[in-house]
């Protein structure tokens, strides 16, 4: 092969040009034969070229052929963003031979020909982006990508349906898997749910074996009623402190047997069962429901006698003859090694009691939220699955208002994706258990899923009533005997052209899916992004849906966004299958666009140590200077643009690369 | 006439300081005079204008010119220097970076004749008589005076200039090392500004009190403030253009419980010493509210004036777009 030497003289400089049509994306407005003629005429260029699709194997081989036959030292791709294809470009030179990093990419077509209306000007744009590029390619260097090696082990965070599929398929494959969940057991909202739509086969049927494969299997760590609390390091290595409640009862000792429960000196339940969102009531010795996993229970020390007044004869400790109880349990810090991690946070719904006061909740007792109603006729739940109002009559007539907290710049502006389904679900269940006159007050029916639309026709056909409209309001201001003491839904019905009173006697609240409150604070500990509703923010939305731009972190289930069960996990596989791809590789190559810092000229001012997102500066105490971490470092440019003495450099972004593009865009050609 | 090497001093738009940091070599400046033949310094010795023009291009060794260049008859001088010089040492911040006189770059020519002839209280000029280039009285006899430029511009961007001492003014100790190495001909690379290429904390006597994690709630103004005199000025909300600054100024300003106002001008790395403070110390103010950043930065007044203190010549942004001015007055202004 012949030498192309680095280029940095500007004699031996050997630029190609291609022009990319993108179809008719960029040739619609951005005259591509015109910028081509022109981008051969400019400096060093030695060819420049015009295709339809650069991107395409045809388009790539021109570029690799040029290399070779013109003996080109530097190529510039003016076509899409080098978020999709740089790795393409880059690629397509590496294979002809020419280091990947002399290639540099023009997005012509969301900063150009996507933005403007204007054919002439588009044109010169894409000349003025053009010529720039030709002048920073000088610049560039010859880099190299870093290997380190990957821990095998992976981190799932969250352990509901996602977490749970995610765990078991990455174990299965061999992997060792920390599965950590915040609460006392794993299983998520799936397992508070009765059936599943819209096939109406049991959740606990489908969900409990697989809670208990999790606890058996060999590969998985499981840890409840633990929080992650820290992770540091980079793809491929990362270190996460995981931080273990006390829950009182020593999980390896305890069988699950529950006598400690009717030991218990509260001889009734007294407490608010969160688990039943608050439906029915729990002694301070509980466990969430009798098929949590694991099978353990815990104290809670906000009302146990013994935590509370230090008084109490601790029957359960005597009745407990595996000595599982334990009062002086503390926190426990665990630190792993993990190579991956996978964020299966999942979500909250939508709480509408201050939010959305015109429906009611909160004010009248028979309004209740989807996920109480899912309690409610869950055989395990409260009611054993007896559908009874708060005063233990039965309802006549039920309103389940879609949309809560959905698709409404006043709540939430997406749509939960789920609720329609659930609505149906629920209205079938309701039916079913009471005979009850069940109306759903919807937008639109978004049913778009396999035998979604089936499910609906069959509700249709069970006598389940459907208004469309918008429910402006629900409260109990009777204007007929009929409406008496009963709850009132006022609507538009935009079918009939009217507005409704319906009076009922149970309202079911389709509460909307929504992001965690504190998923601010779990984006910024593992440095990914949120989307602008607050859900974490996949790589790309078509190509990288499991994806963070954080390398070695995915997500799964509806920490990404409101979706149903099966795309959930679906999802959960995908993001296995990414982070055992991850994994298997041995290796992972870092990206050399990252940050250094020039010993001799940091003065150690400090300045940058704390705007690094991904903790990659540390200061040397000795020497009294920062450092960067390559493998840490992203490459986001923070520290370089704040570091005051201009002592930060940054590989692809160095001060000559971009002032001489910068002069060159501002030139008259 | 001896053979020692010539050595020519100047001033431009300066305030004299330069001129007594030469002064301030002490006994020093009688070892300078063994070795070298001062030609020229008209603040210290009789030599006109049309005593260079006299002698042979290129017989002085060394030029060092002090201000910065805002009317003709200093361009016309530092021309004249240049022709006459083998090397001009740009001397002092003014000269290097344009220094506090820069700072009427942020007003036009017309605004600042307006304000210094007309609208200054202690102006009494009913007539509103300005300064004019030439003047012919009623009896036909002609004055002039020296054009004035409507930017303050740096020696460099007026001459050729082949080394800069930075400093306002730069120490006899960084003027001595220049002299010296300039007599021994040991040169360094043309263009290089004569002081350590470090940032001023390096060698900053309160380095060690910086925390890593400093970020900003409020700025201080140090009149208003009872500085600690031990602690980071920055740790305590002060701004302090240390880090922005090259070193070499013996941390005069911190011994003295001041903070750094940026004389020494940006390390090489830099190209606009101002911007990169800028960008460095909003990237820590401690908070992501804009209302709450306004009050932060309310801290800071006047920022052209404590980022740019001397070195608004060579900021990146060139000027300001007067926006009541149009685009057509504009372009005719630019003709």
């Amino acid at each position: 092969m012949m030498d192309r030497g680095n280029g940095n003289g500007r004699s031996d400089l050997r630029i190609g040009v291609y022009v990319c049509h993108c179809g008719i994306n960029i040739a619609s407005m951005v005259d591509v034969k015109r910028v081509a003629e022109q981008a051969a005429a400019m400096p060093n260029v030695v060819v420049a070229r015009d295709y339809k699709y650069m991107c395409s194997d045809p388009g790539q081989e021109m570029v690799q052929q040029d290399i070779r036959e013109l003996n080109l030292n530097r190529v510039v791709v003016a076509a899409c963003t080098p978020l999709l294809h740089e790795p393409t470009f880059r690629g397509a030179c590496e294979r002809a031979g020419l280091n990947p990093f002399f290639c540099h990419m023009v997005n012509i077509r969301e900063h150009d020909a996507w933005v403007h209306e204007d054919r002439e000007k588009a044109t010169v744009k894409a000349i003025d982006l053009i010529r720039a590029a030709v002048r920073r390619v000088k610049h560039h260097k010859a880099l190299e990508r870093r290997t380190v090696p990957i821990n095998p082990n992976v981190l799932v965070v969250g352990g509901g349906i996602a977490g749970i599929q995610a765990a078991l398929k990455i174990a299965s494959a061999g992997r060792h898997v920390y599965l950590v969940e915040r609460e006392l057991s794993i299983g998520g909202h799936m397992a508070k749910f009765d059936k599943t739509f819209p096939t109406l086969d049991c959740a606990a049927c489908i969900l409990t074996p697989k809670m208990s494969d999790v606890k058996k299997h060999p590969n998985i760590t499981l840890w409840t009623y633990s929080e992650v609390d820290k992770v540091d390091g980079y793809v491929g290595n990362f270190k996460a402190t995981v931080r273990r409640k006390p829950r009182y009862i020593n999980e390896d000792t305890c069988v699950g047997c529950l006598e400690c429960i009717d030991a218990c000196v509260f001889k009734e339940p007294r407490f608010t069962d969160e688990y039943n969102e608050g439906l029915s009531k729990r002694k301070p010795m509980h466990i969430p429901f009798p098929q949590a996993v694991p099978q353990v229970t815990a104290i809670d020390p906000e009302t146990c006698l013994r935590f509370k007044t230090g008084k109490c004869k601790s029957s359960c400790v005597t009745v407990c003859d595996r000595n599982a109880i334990d009062f002086d349990q503390k926190e426990r810090i665990e630190e792993i090694n993990v190579g991956a991690i996978i964020l299966s946070t999942g979500f909250q719904t939508f709480e509408p009691k201050d939010r959305l006061p015109q429906y009611g909740y909160g004010i009248y007792d028979n309004i209740y939220t989807a996920l109480e109603v899912e309690r409610l006729v869950n055989s395990a739940g409260p009611t054993e699955g007896e559908v009874v109002l708060r005063d233990g009559s039965k309802p006549r007539a039920v309103g389940i208002i879609h949309c809560i907290g959905s698709r409404d710049t006043k709540s939430n502006i997406w749509c939960s994706r789920v609720c329609c389904m659930y609505s149906l679900k629920l209205a079938h269940l309701l039916k079913e258990r009471t005979g009850a006159e069940v109306y759903n007050f919807y937008i639109d029916m978004r049913t778009p899923g396999k035998g979604y639309e089936e499910f609906y026709n069959k509700l249709l056909e069970e006598g389940v009533h459907f208004i469309r409209g918008k429910v402006g309001a629900v409260n109990d201001w009777a204007i007929t005997p009929e409406e008496e003491g009963r709850l009132v839904i006022r609507v538009e019905d935009t079918l009939g052209g009217f507005v409704r009173r319906v009076p009922v006697d149970m309202v079911v609240l389709s509460t909307g899916l929504e992001p965690h409150k504190d998923a601010e604070d779990v984006r910024r500990k593992f440095n990914i992004s949120c989307s602008p509703g607050g859900f974490f923010l996949e790589r790309h939305p078509k190509l990288a849906p499991v994806e963070t731009a954080s390398g070695g972190i995915f997500l799964a289930g509806c920490c990404q966004g409101p979706k149903d069960i099966p795309d959930t996990v679906a999802q959960a596989g995908a993001a296995a299958a990414e982070a055992l791809a991850l994994i298997d590789k041995g290796v992972v190559e870092l990206e050399p666009n990252t940050a250094f810092i020039d010993a001799e000229s940091c003065s150690g001012c400090k300045s940058c140590l704390s705007l690094c997102p991904y903790t990659a500066i540390s200061f040397i105490e000795a020497e009294k200077r920062a450092e960067i971490n390559e493998a840490l470092c992203k490459g986001c440019g923070t520290c370089v643009a704040a570091c005051p003495s201009g002592s930060i450099i940054q590989n692809l972004f160095e001060d000559e690369e971009i002032f001489s593009e910068i002069a060159e865009v501002l030139s008259n050609g | 006439m001896t053979d020692k090497p010539k050595v020519a001093f100047y001033w431009c738009a300066s305030c004299g300081g330069c001129e007594e940091s030469t002064v301030d070599l002490a006994e020093a400046i009688l070892d300078v005079a063994k070795l070298v033949d001062i030609v020229f310094w008209p603040v210290a010795i009789d030599a006109k204008k049309k005593d260079v023009e006299a002698m042979a291009d290129g017989s002085i060794a060394v030029s060092l010119i002090n201000g910065a260049i805002r009317t003709s008859e200093q361009e016309e001088m530092v021309r004249l220097l240049r022709r006459k010089s083998g090397l001009v040492i740009a001397y002092g911040s003014c000269a290097q970076s344009g220094g506090i006189p820069a700072l009427a770059n942020q007003f036009t020519r017309e605004q600042i004749m307006r304000v210094v002839y007309e609208e200054c209280p202690t102006v009494d000029n009913p007539n509103k008589v300005h300064p004019q280039e030439t003047y012919v009285d009623t009896d036909g006899i002609g004055v002039t005076l020296p054009g004035f430029r409507n930017i303050v511009r740096s020696l460099d961007q007026v001459i050729d200039v082949d080394y800069a001492l930075p400093g306002c003014p730069p120490t006899p100790k960084l003027l001595a090392e220049a002299l010296q190495a300039i007599l021994e001909g040991k040169l360094p690379p043309k263009g290089t500004v004569l002081a350590p290429d470090v940032a001023q904390c390096d060698t900053c006597p309160r380095k060690d009190t910086k925390p890593q994690d400093v970020s900003y709630l409020e700025f201080k103004r140090p009149h208003w403030t009872d500085m600690d005199p031990e602690k980071c000025f920055l740790a305590q909300g002060i701004v302090c253009m240390g880090p922005a600054t090259r070193s070499g100024c013996e941390s005069q300003c911190i011994s003295g419980n001041m903070p750094c106002t940026g004389c020494f001008g940006p390390t090489s790395r830099v190209r606009d010493q101002g911007a990169k403070i800028i960008s460095s110390i909003c990237s820590s103010v401690a908070s992501e509210e804009s209302d709450q950043i306004k009050s932060v930065l309310s801290g800071i007044p006047d920022p052209i004036g404590t980022f740019y203190r001397y070195g608004l010549s060579k900021c990146l942004l060139r000027g300001r777009v007067d926006t009541a001015v149009t685009t057509s007055q504009s372009q005719e202004a630019r003709k």
